[in-house]
């Protein structure tokens, strides 16, 4: 496969599914305990973090990246802070990271919070009553029930996370083998002359990338519904 | 024993309700809507009343003058729910061992004896979604046993399945009374169930106790007979098997000399709860001759409560108590009082089988 690509088509990829991967990873405990809340909680401000959770979904991806820049660029209020401590997101792929694991939130956050929604709260209960405190009916009634959903979201997530553009480009720029996506790339090789074949290749990838991201999610949903009728 | 008062405010709707239930089945019975879940929930813990105290065997599991509220999982109070409430990722066996995880005791309840008794070692390998009605609920019975409880709640256990799944099960809860001494708090509308199961008995009307007292007590007594539904009336006697006769019969000896009734397949010298049904007893002023009725009871009048749909009239037949229900028009015409020796009649073939039960009153 590495014939197949050129070494910056095939460092854009493998870039692109580290940037996803580590997007996908590092949010999905936030994504559990968001999603969690938003389903079983009832607070105040429950509104607003429903609201903000899905505000990327919403937003211009240009308007996201550009907050993002303000927040966490080098003299962004949180990007300050964190410079002391050595952790730089601007224009690094840890940049890209972030950009692309708050796009993918909402779909990751959307996805297990129906799975949960879909749990009987009779059966946490039930668990209770049977001497389980509260962690333990999470960890042994709850997320069994929702793992083929939270798969299911990571899945959404990673192919949304693959995608990603606007928000990353406007936040860490397009600098090959550091924040050039394949998304980055491809626009890349098309503002070039004779750079469509590789764009071609790359949109090749991404359409199969996308396609299974599509079909393992299809099977996982339809995993979930097998697991709570219980046959 | 489980002492219990509490009150609580719902729009609409208060609940105010005290009793004390001993060892053995406490039938909590009253019509939908009644607060008997309530009450329930709340012993379990998925409910904090507003006031009150709930105490088990000493130990409070909630009082609201000192603000102790125990938590469901630390109360030790197992819970067998309506709809089983099986857990569907789980095998049966995993279901049945979920308690004992969290039990207080590991080497308590023994688990293949719970299995025993309650018929389910050829499920262990299923999932709950493979499972008959009855099935889920013997199984969700043994799960709440095998955690472990000080007391054991059970919310409709049999309101979901068909008379024919309810039949199957009946003779696994009786075994369970019997068996582990257990104390069981049984929330029901099924007089049939009540009277087959419960050793005490606490009638709960609009989120109040009505009466509360020992099942043959409250059963016999005319002035409760409403509430249970006058159909449902009737006495509970405590029976045991003397002879298997030839003809079909079986003659149990009872407190109110012998009985016979057809044939209850069960062994000689085993104790039976018969639930005499008020509407199957006639009164007779002398021994009647010539008929076909084989029981024939000699009983005192205690007492004659007349009310809508008859005429109640409770009977001290030996240490035992019957009750009758007939009309108006008859009472006048035997003239009936307390303190008057009559002749109550039973057919042998009047006792339904659903209403002869296992064990001591």
């Amino acid at each position: 496969m590495t014939d197949w690509l050129t070494p910056e088509e095939w460092q854009a990829v493998v870039l692109s599914l580290r940037v996803s991967s580590v997007a996908v990873l590092a949010s999905l405990p936030f994504g559990v305990l968001v999603a969690y809340a938003l389903a079983r909680w009832r607070f105040p401000g429950h509104g607003l973090l429903n609201g903000l959770v899905h505000l990327p979904l919403v937003l211009p991806p240009v308007v996201t990246g550009y907050l993002l820049l303000l927040s966490f660029g080098r003299r962004g209020t949180i990007g300050a802070f964190l410079d002391q401590f050595g952790i730089v997101f601007a224009f690094r792929w840890t940049g890209a990271a972030l950009a692309c694991g708050i796009m993918a939130f909402p779909l990751l956050v959307r996805a297990i919070r129906l799975s949960i929604e879909a749990v009987d709260p009779k059966l946490e209960q039930a668990a209770a009553t049977l001497g389980a405190s509260r962690l333990w009916v999470f960890a042994t009634v709850t997320l069994p029930l929702i793992l083929p959903g939270i798969f299911a979201g990571m899945v959404l997530a990673f192919a949304k996370a693959m995608g990603e553009f606007g928000a990353t480009i406007t936040f860490v720029s397009n600098i090959p083998g550091q924040t050039q996506t394949l998304p980055s790339a491809i626009y890349a090789f098309l503002q070039v002359p004779g750079g469509e074949s590789s764009a071609a290749r790359l949109v090749l990838v991404a359409v199969a990338v996308a396609m299974a991201a599509l079909f393992l999610s299809e099977w996982l949903a339809r995993s979930v519904a097998r697991r709570i009728s219980g046959a | 024993m489980l002492k219990l008062a509490i009150r609580h405010e719902f729009p609409g709707f208060a609940l105010d309700a005290g009793f004390e239930a001993p060892p053995g089945v406490t039938a909590l019975f009253g019509k939908s809507g009644s607060g008997k879940t309530t009450i329930v929930n709340a012993v379990a813990g998925l409910m904090r009343p507003d006031q009150g105290r709930i105490e088990v065997d000493g130990l409070i599991l909630s009082d609201s003058a000192s603000g102790r509220f125990l938590p469901p999982h630390r109360r030790g109070v197992g819970y067998v729910f309506q709809e089983g409430r099986l857990f569907p990722h789980l095998t049966v066996r995993q279901n049945l061992l979920y308690g004992r995880w969290f039990a207080r005791m590991k080497d308590g309840a023994r688990f293949s004896r719970i299995v025993d008794l309650l018929g389910i070692g050829d499920l262990l390998a299923r999932r709950p979604g493979a499972l008959s009605g009855g099935e889920k609920q013997r199984v969700a019975l043994g799960r709440a046993i095998l955690s472990n409880p000080r007391l054991l709640l059970m919310d409709e256990p049999l309101a979901a399945l068909d008379e024919a799944r309810k039949a199957e099960i009946l003779p696994y809860l009786e075994r369970l009374r019997d068996e582990t001494g257990l104390p069981i708090l049984y929330v029901s509308h099924s007089a049939a169930e009540v009277a087959r199961l419960a050793t005490t008995i606490v009638l709960i009307e609009a989120g109040r106790v009505l009466a509360a007292g020992p099942a043959a007590t409250i059963l016999s007594d005319p002035a409760t007979a409403p509430v249970l539904g006058l159909r449902e009336a009737g006495a509970i006697l405590s029976a045991r098997i003397e002879a298997q006769e030839e003809d079909g019969l079986t003659r149990l000896a009872t407190g109110a000399g012998p009985v016979w009734l057809s044939r209850i397949t069960a062994a000689e010298g085993s104790h039976l709860r018969l639930r005499i049904l008020a509407q199957d007893v006639m009164l007779a002023l002398q021994r009647p001759s010539g008929i076909s009725a084989l029981n024939v009871l000699p009983v005192t009048v205690r007492d004659v409560t007349p009310g809508e749909g008859g005429v109640l009239v409770r009977l001290e037949a030996g240490d035992e108590v019957i009750l009758a229900r007939i009309t108006a028009r008859s009472t006048a015409g035997l003239g009936l009082a307390p303190g008057m020796r009559v002749y109550a009649v039973l057919k042998a073939v009047s006792v339904a089988p659903g209403s002869i039960g296992t064990g001591g009153p």
